[in-house]
């Protein structure tokens, strides 16, 4: 039996093959291993993995994936990218023939009941659905069931005859930017994505931003960089020499390139971890911070601090003072001023003050340096006043003066001159400080003089850098009294004064041996503050003071919902119908959101939470708004042209143009004057009027309802008219000025909620109808992200299952509808007016040197440059499927571009009519967007990154702007021309472009701003240079013109807790949800698998001794609340949770096993979002000025989320 | 001397990610079949934690493994004699409670559910009785110090730490965790097989890979009772034991394991090595403190002639002492000596080896401020925040000298990589690091490129499996080639 069972002291176990028919048992594991077919695929929503996985099919069912090992290595030196794929991606496998899989089409029971109802009574459905809104009880009905069961299988032609009646019933009674779409990040699958949007901007609809919203978008990279986020691919982290990872918990949201960090340790890189609780990268820290949850701004403002100080100060560091001086705005000029007696840093001086630059083009948007050669105030080239002037090829960094081409050799520092004592705010004690700044004195055209300092003095003053200047300047390190010392900020960080001067060392001598290998990588842990943007700008600082952005192996990597659709051109004119329309209706989210959720109703003035300075600081002329409600902040920010919001008018905007033509006049015109005289009014104004409200919402690819729906509790009441678990309490009543007040808030704004899904979500399960979407191993679409450079395919492993549709195919089905019912309803074209606010990368950037208002006639209402652009746009209805699936004319005419790039494509698109698929109508050919692959092949045949030749072009018309040469950045890779089969072979990396900051050629890792940096292309800013300094009026009313230190709103003045009180032993804790281990947002923490893996629930994580003090032992059931909402989970009692926070992982659903809450009378729990109720910070919402201007997902307020607080008991009472 | 070949596999805990993803990649090919649910052939713990099943290192619970007895190899529970006599009851069995109870959702409830008053939710059900359930334990119940108070401060391996360093464990100065990822390993000297009343494990003679015949398997359970480290498993289904198979028919085909593929913390390396299979015996009855450098002589020098002449007499190909020559297994276990047996104390002779993890530095709190206590670029090991002991409990069987000399290389390689890439560590000094850590600078060079740039190849260096050779056994190969996968298969049958 046992063959070596022998005397040679073998123990009698092994097994030789002497008998192997012995072994022939061992087919029943190779059986299991067999399979028919790999497919290449990957993961389509919401995580930037972009990992590329094989998908095993076995008897035409999919069994399992297992990651693409294929992508192509980059340069020596740096470790291979395989594998790419975590413990959720490696899941997905199970939804495809799962009990929560979406199999047909379902629509809710009453809705079903009605609607057949109305359909034997109407012969037309869109009377049909007219009937039904248009009447209050049986749109109760359907709103008051919605979430509580009684679906009922559906077929497609009834559900899609529903929603296209919906639709053309809205756009004719309300207009059609009443309706609305969200689906985040598209770059995971973004044909899926375009579907909808597209969809939506052909019909006139409002497609949703998702990136703000989910408070992902740092808005300190807009203010310093003028860039969305752009960051280092993760194989770009090895060449980091000091890793600093704070509110990024890289093994549970960078899992697939978590190793990169790991591995760097090994090469000699230190790695610091942040974080408030011992969390899972903390365990390859080489130093673990456990730094007070949301106090990093105090940790890098003290840090800072000993950087400006030590290298700079005492022993300047050459490369780092260079740095400064080339690629930042340290060495501006900024105007000081006195107000109430004292000084305040201004605005940046402007060149048209000079008589010797009086008569410059864009003179308000030209600022100056001071020339140590020449002794004089010069006016650097690169500026946004470069960018727009007429004469193109002075948008460039060399320091050089824009107007006689002389050198300049920048000063830093008035530092032994003429000093003035400065105020300076000290937001943590409160109070305002002065300390003494350098200045200098120049005459002005006027025949004045100003006084000015260099930003680079004033951060010396604001740091608290002694210098043996007057003022308030700290004594030493130990100064515990004075901002910004280590010793200060010992009290907010709750880390020793030691730790940090070490880690400020550590951190300035790697920069200097390494010229600038120092990077952060940060993410929501950080950024869900409310005062986000001061925390990331204060690190941000870190990094260019030391001459570390643009560098590899340095730079700000920010990674959190980032998104990187890298073929951006042709994407964003398929996906914004930019192919047939030229305007589009692109809504930040926030704002939409706010406002019609009524969630401003629930709160008094910002002031109450916002620590501001003191009254009367900052001033200047035009609109003051640091005082009142967001919301009025929000309603100027409308009017002024600085963000969206749609609706936008009181009426229908196909009437606004009807009437104005029935007069003979330019709807513009007719509307301006309406405006002007109030009688048309922007919706914003009104959010709860019935004629405002938002009526039809499509949901794809995205958990609308509860994983991104902060202040969930309210969308259930406002949008959805179904029960809630809010008990707070409308308090804006005597605060808001400028919007109007209703007493009674409304209920149930939506006429129609329709979710795409391939599961049973809770944004599924509220809604009205379900559509069955293909998985991401069942349809064709490309994906690309940030976390790499390479681009790869969703296949098809098995076709659709079930009844269910790629997006594209369902928006494409309900798009034909739609245009069938519109022959009878819309039977010629209509004109809309588009309303949209002035835009980033335009010459709107230059449109609003000051805020001043048409409003209150401080202005002339100039639509585009006062106030929003205004623009009529022809609509055929009946033919929006025809244009659908065609690539339409206008790309042709006016070639592509994005981020400011742009070439001309007319050659290739003729091409493509000679040699790919068309569709032919109208008499005209057009290249087809019929097939989701046809729409793969289109993006990747447009694109820059994906096409050579076109990025050639690209770098060819930025050479033109830049006046410098950038065409060889492209010369290597012109003949590059990918498809969707090279990608469905292996990942391809992507080519060098001009829409993107960094330089990737040769397998060099992708970091971002090296093009900037290495080819002086200038940042999409004021100075064009990276902002230490940000002089928008707003941010001076707000005291955020220079790095500052704000504390957290306190949880009473936050309103959370107004109502809510201790029922039985309770604690408050603060109640933090960054992202998880065993979901993406709310995907896959829903399936067998990671259900089993975690603990069956989203647990509520609480520190030991907290858990004792109120009777908690793990694994209990606690009921969790606050005014917004109430949550009921079990708890994880650990001691890896510091005390006073609690974490609850985003995101759960409601759908599985959750129990009811006894404080809310039995009622089923909510999820994550119950708690939680949106704040907007009001100084985001600024626009019309340089890096301030709007662009979607780009600039704006964010939905922030992390200073929520809770009450927490145990559980009395089980009931299911 | 008899050589024989073994697939041998590292992982390299200073990198593990605690991801999972190993686990799912096993379960979706392996045990996702009814009677499997709760078995997890690859799991990941959290240590300080119990771990899965609950607690599996608590011998004196369990009474896995060998201990010498009399001078004598003996397993540990039982003789064979009480084997059988345990049959029907043996008290060292671990219960459903010590797994836990597999269960899934109702989740057709959400389509089903009749309109009603409130929102429906899918209530979690038993997948053993399809009842509704109260969800009390998992897999991984312990993930990320969940429970620290009852499960991470009952590690057996806190066994030696004195009660004041227990408890600082626990609170910020010396909070810390990592991760331990486990699959059976596929011992030279398995209690498994050992215990098998009915002869139906075996370790295959050409890898090395441990295996239960699904056809000869009597559903004794004797395995289960004595494999130490839990990794044999029941199933209820079938009514027959199962357990990691290494993926041998991934190996057989030239693939990496899958959860060693799907491996996204790059920690993992497989390779074949030659070892002494005639002093197993003799090595696994060495006093504990020896059990480590023992085992390690074990394994021998795949390019010593003498080595060689006597692979190739004992069958081995040529192409597979050639693997064993590049196996990735023998540098880290063998030339360097950085990766180090699991439990040896249990004398199984463990063919899967960990490379012990750093760890951050301890802190001091003092009045309320918190400070690293290092003022060095990278801290002594001896200030980490993992105690020594707790590593040697582990990987030491309680000694300490070999972990220190494991992480002591560790850290002058991280000293040297410095002195080179930033140049702020004079390189004279990274060297005498080095050479305090028994290293040199080419070791440091050959040990940081295979633990970060390591590519796939690096990392496994599979065997070539031969299998016409096997095949050819039963049936020409190509009568094979021309007939498998026609007929019917059938899985193997519960029952006696």
């Amino acid at each position: 039996m046992k063959p070596n069972g022998n005397g040679n002291g073998v123990l009698p176990w092994i097994k030789d093959e002497a008998r192997p028919q012995l072994r022939s048992w061992e087919q029943f594991y190779r059986n299991r291993w067999q399979h028919d077919k790999i497919i290449r695929s990957t993961h389509g929503v919401n995580c930037t993995g972009g990992c590329t996985w094989q998908i095993y099919v076995k008897d035409g069912i999919v069994t399992w994936e297992m990651q693409g090992l294929d992508y192509p290595s980059l340069e020596a030196g740096l470790p291979p990218y395989e594998p790419r794929g975590c413990q959720r991606g490696i899941s997905y496998s199970w939804y495809l023939y799962s009990p929560l899989r979406v199999r047909y089409p379902y629509m809710r029971g009453a809705l079903l009941d009605l609607w057949k109802d109305a359909r034997s009574r109407h012969e037309d459905p869109v009377e049909a659905w007219a009937s039904l809104v248009g009447n209050p009880e049986a749109r109760g009905r359907w709103q008051k069931a919605r979430g509580k069961g009684g679906f009922r299988r559906a077929d497609w032609d009834t559900a899609v005859e529903l929603i296209a009646a919906a639709n053309i019933h809205t756009i004719k009674k309300y207009g059609p930017d009443r309706i609305a779409g969200f689906s985040p990040i598209p770059a995971m699958s973004m044909i899926s994505y375009a579907a909808g949007a597209r969809m939506l901007e052909l019909m006139g609809g409002v497609a949703l931003s998702f990136y703000d919203w989910y408070c992902d978008l740092p808005p300190a990279s807009p203010e310093v960089w003028g860039e969305q986020t752009d960051v280092a691919e993760s194989a770009d982290w090895y060449n980091a020499k000091l890793l600093a990872v704070m509110g990024s918990n890289l093994n549970m949201t960078r899992t697939p390139d978590c190793h990169f960090a790991a591995e760097a340790r090994h090469n000699g890189s230190k790695m610091w971890v942040f974080a408030p609780d011992f969390n899972q990268v903390a365990k390859y820290a080489d130093e673990w911070i456990p730094i007070n949850a949301g106090q990093d701004c105090a940790w890098w403002m003290a840090v800072n601090h000993v950087l400006l100080k030590e290298f700079h100060h005492e022993n300047p560091t050459p490369y780092f003072l260079d740095y400064t001086k080339r690629f930042t705005d340290a060495p501006f000029l900024v105007e000081l001023r006195q107000q109430d007696g004292k000084w305040r840093a201004g605005q940046l001086l402007r060149a048209n003050r000079l008589a010797a630059y009086q008569g410059v083009e864009n003179g308000d948007w030209q600022f100056l340096m001071w020339d140590a050669g020449d002794g004089k105030p010069k006016m650097p080239q690169g500026t946004v006043g470069f960018r727009w002037a007429k004469q193109k090829g002075k948008w460039n960094l060399q320091l050089k003066d824009g107007q006689d081409g002389s050198d300049i050799d920048p000063v830093l520092s008035f530092l032994g001159g003429e000093t003035v004592e400065v105020e300076l705010d000290d937001f943590g004690e409160g109070r305002t400080l002065t300390r003494g700044v350098p200045v200098t004195r120049i005459q002005t055209a006027d025949g004045g003089a100003v006084t000015v300092a260099t930003v680079y003095d004033l951060l010396m003053a604001q740091y608290g850098v002694p210098r043996g200047l007057s003022g308030a300047y700290p004594t030493d390190y130990d100064d515990e009294g004075l901002p910004y010392t280590p010793a200060w900020a010992e009290k907010y960080t709750g880390m020793g004064r030691e730790t940090l001067i070490r880690f400020a060392r550590e951190w300035g001598n790697t920069a200097r041996h390494t010229r600038g290998k120092c990077s952060i990588i940060i993410g929501a842990g950080v950024n869900h503050w409310y005062h986000n943007n001061l925390m990331y700008r204060a690190g941000i600082h870190a990094l260019m003071f030391c001459g570390c952005v643009g560098v590899n192996g340095g730079g700000l990597n920010h990674y959190v919902g980032q998104e990187k659709l890298a073929p951006m051109e042709p994407w964003s004119a398929i996906a914004f119908a930019r192919d047939w329309m030229p305007a589009v209706r692109l809504q930040n989210a926030p704002s939409w959101h706010y406002m019609h959720t009524d969630q401003w109703r629930y709160e008094r003035s910002f002031r109450d939470y916002h620590a501001m300075p003191r009254d009367g600081a900052g001033g200047g002329e035009g609109l003051d708004i640091a005082h009142g409600h967001t919301a009025d902040v929000q309603v100027e920010a409308v009017r002024n042209g600085w963000l969206p919001f749609y609706p936008q008018f009181d009426r229908n905007p196909l009437d606004v143009v009807r009437e104005a033509r029935a007069c003979g006049q330019d709807p513009v015109k007719v509307a301006v004057e309406q405006l002007k005289e109030r009688t048309l009014k922007f919706s914003v104004e009104d959010p709860d009027a019935p004629e405002n409200w938002p009526r039809v919402w499509y949901i794809w690819r995205g958990n609308a309802l509860m994983s991104s729906a902060k202040g969930h509790e309210f969308f259930l009441k406002h949008y959805l008219g179904t029960h809630t678990n809010a008990i707070a309490e409308d308090l804006a009543g005597g605060s808001v000025r400028e919007v109007a007040w209703h007493e009674q808030a409304p209920q149930g704004k939506m006429d129609l909620v329709v979710d795409l899904n391939f599961r049973m979500d809770t944004s599924a399960l509220y809604s009205d109808i379900v559509l069955p979407a293909a998985t991401w191993y069942e349809k064709a679409d490309l994906n690309s992200t940030d976390m790499h450079s390479f681009i790869h395919p969703l296949s098809a492993a098995v076709p659709p299952c079930w009844e269910s549709k790629s997006d594209w195919q369902i928006f494409r089905t309900i798009s034909k509808k739609f245009s069938e019912l519109a022959g009878r309803h819309f039977p010629d074209a209509v004109e809309d007016l588009v309303a949209s606010p002035l835009a980033h990368d335009s010459p709107a950037e230059i449109a609003q040197p000051a805020m001043r208002s048409w409003m209150r006639g401080e202005v002339e209402a100039i639509p585009g440059q006062t106030m929003p652009n205004l623009k009529v746009v022809t609509r055929d209805y009946k033919n929006l499927y025809n244009e659908f699936i065609s690539f339409g004319p206008l790309v042709r005419a006016n070639g592509l571009g994005a981020h400011g790039t742009s070439y001309a494509i007319e050659d290739l698109y003729d091409e493509t009519l000679r040699a790919r698929p068309v569709v032919s109508w109208g008499g005209q050919q057009y290249p087809s967007l019929f097939e989701d692959q046809q729409v793969c092949d289109t993006i990747l045949h447009f694109a820059t990154v994906t096409n050579g030749e076109l990025a050639y072009r690209s770098y060819q018309n930025m050479q033109e702007k830049v006046g410098l040469p950038l065409t060889h950045l492209a010369e290597r890779n012109r003949g590059v021309r990918l498809s969707y089969k090279d990608l469905q072979a292996y990942p391809h990396r992507l080519l060098n472009s001009p829409m993107w900051s960094g330089l990737s050629e040769n397998g060099r890792a992708y970091a971002a701003f090296t093009y900037n940096k290495e080819c002086l292309v200038p940042w999409r800013t004021l100075t064009g240079r990276q902002h230490f300094y940000l002089d928008h009026p707003g941010y001076l009313q707000f005291g955020e013109h220079l790095p500052a230190y704000k504390p957290k709103p306190s949880p009473v003045e936050y309103a959370d807790l107004r109502l809510s009180k201790a029922d039985g032993p309770s604690l408050m804790l603060n109640y933090l949800t960054p992202h998880g281990k065993w979901h993406i947002h709310s995907t896959y923490g829903d399936n067998q698998r990671m259900t089993t893996l975690s603990r069956g629930v989203e647990p509520f994580w609480i520190n030991d001794r907290d858990a004792a003090e109120i009777g908690i032992e793990d694994n209990d059931w606690v009921e969790v609340h606050n005014d917004n909402g109430v949550v009921v989970t079990r708890a994880a009692v650990s001691a890896r949770i510091p005390r006073g926070i609690s974490i609850q992982y985003h995101s759960p659903e409601r759908t599985y096993s959750v129990p009811k809450s006894p404080l809310r009378n039995y009622r089923r729990a909510g999820g994550h979002n119950s708690l939680t109720r949106v704040r907007l910070k009001p100084n985001l919402m600024v626009g019309g000025y340089g890096q301030f201007t709007f662009h979607f997902n780009y600039w704006g307020p964010t939905g922030c989320n992390r200073d929520t607080h809770i009450l927490v008991r145990k559980l009395p009472d089980l009931r299911w | 001397m008899n050589v024989r070949s073994q697939v041998a596999m590292v992982f390299h805990l200073d990198k593990c990610i605690g991801c999972h993803t190993c686990s799912i990649a096993c379960k979706n090919i392996w045990t996702d079949r009814p009677g499997t649910e709760y078995m997890w052939w690859n799991n990941v713990e959290t240590k300080p934690g119990t771990g899965f099943p609950t607690q599996w290192e608590d011998q004196e619970k369990y009474s896995g493994g060998w201990e010498v007895r009399d001078g004598k190899l003996q397993l540990k529970s039982t003789s064979k004699e009480k084997t059988v006599f345990n049959i029907f009851h043996n008290p060292h069995m671990p219960t459903m409670d010590d797994y836990y109870e597999p269960w899934t959702y109702d989740y057709q409830h959400l389509f089903d559910a009749p309109e009603g008053p409130d929102q429906p939710t899918a209530r979690p059900i038993s997948m053993v009785t399809g009842e509704l359930i109260q969800i009390q334990a998992g897999p991984n119940w312990d993930d990320d110090l969940g429970g620290s108070p009852v499960y991470a401060q009952n590690d057996p391996n806190l066994k030696g730490l004195t009660p004041d360093q227990q408890q600082q464990l626990f609170a910020v100065e010396r909070l810390v965790f990592f991760y331990f990822p486990r699959i059976c390993n596929h011992c030279l000297n398995p209690a498994c097989v050992a215990a098998c009343p009915s002869g139906a494990l075996y370790k295959r003679g050409e890898d090395g890979i441990v295996l239960v015949d699904q056809n000869r398997c009597r559903g004794w359970r004797a395995c289960v009772a004595a494999c130490p480290y839990k990794k044999m498993f029941y199933n209820w289904n079938t009514g027959k034991s199962e357990k990691c198979i290494l993926c041998f028919p991934r190996l057989e085909t030239g693939q990496a394991p899958a959860c060693f593929h799907s491996c996204v913390g790059r920690i993992r390396y497989l390779g074949n090595v030659l070892y002494d299979a005639s002093r197993i015996e003799e090595v696994a009855k060495l006093p504990d403190e020896q059990l480590v450098e023992g085992h390690r002589s074990l394994i021998l020098d795949p390019h010593d002639p003498e080595v060689i002449y006597e692979a190739r007499k004992n069958g081995i190909h040529d192409s597979v002492i050639e693997t064993a020559q590049r196996s990735p297994v023998y540098q880290f276990v063998k030339v360097w000596k950085i990766a180090l047996p699991p439990h040896i104390e249990y004398r199984t002779m463990p063919m899967l080896f960990y490379v012990p993890p750093m760890a951050p530095v301890m802190a001091n709190r003092d009045a309320g401020a918190v400070n690293g206590v290092s003022g060095d670029l990278f801290h002594d090991i001896e200030q980490s925040r993992v105690p020594m002991k707790f590593l040697a409990n582990l990987f030491g069987a309680g000694h300490e000298a070999k972990v220190r000399y494991a992480l002591r290389k560790q850290k002058a390689v991280r000293w040297y990589r410095r002195a080179l890439t930033v140049g702020d560590v004079e390189m004279s000094v990274a060297e005498r690091m080095l050479r305090e850590a028994d290293s040199s600078p080419e070791e440091a060079e050959a040990i940081y490129r295979l633990t970060s740039l390591c590519t796939f190849e690096d990392r496994f260096v599979i065997p070539p499996m031969h299998r016409e050779e096997a095949i050819q056994m039963l049936e020409d190969p190509l009568a094979h080639k021309q007939s498998v996968g026609f007929g019917f298969t059938t899985g193997p049958r519960r029952g006696m």
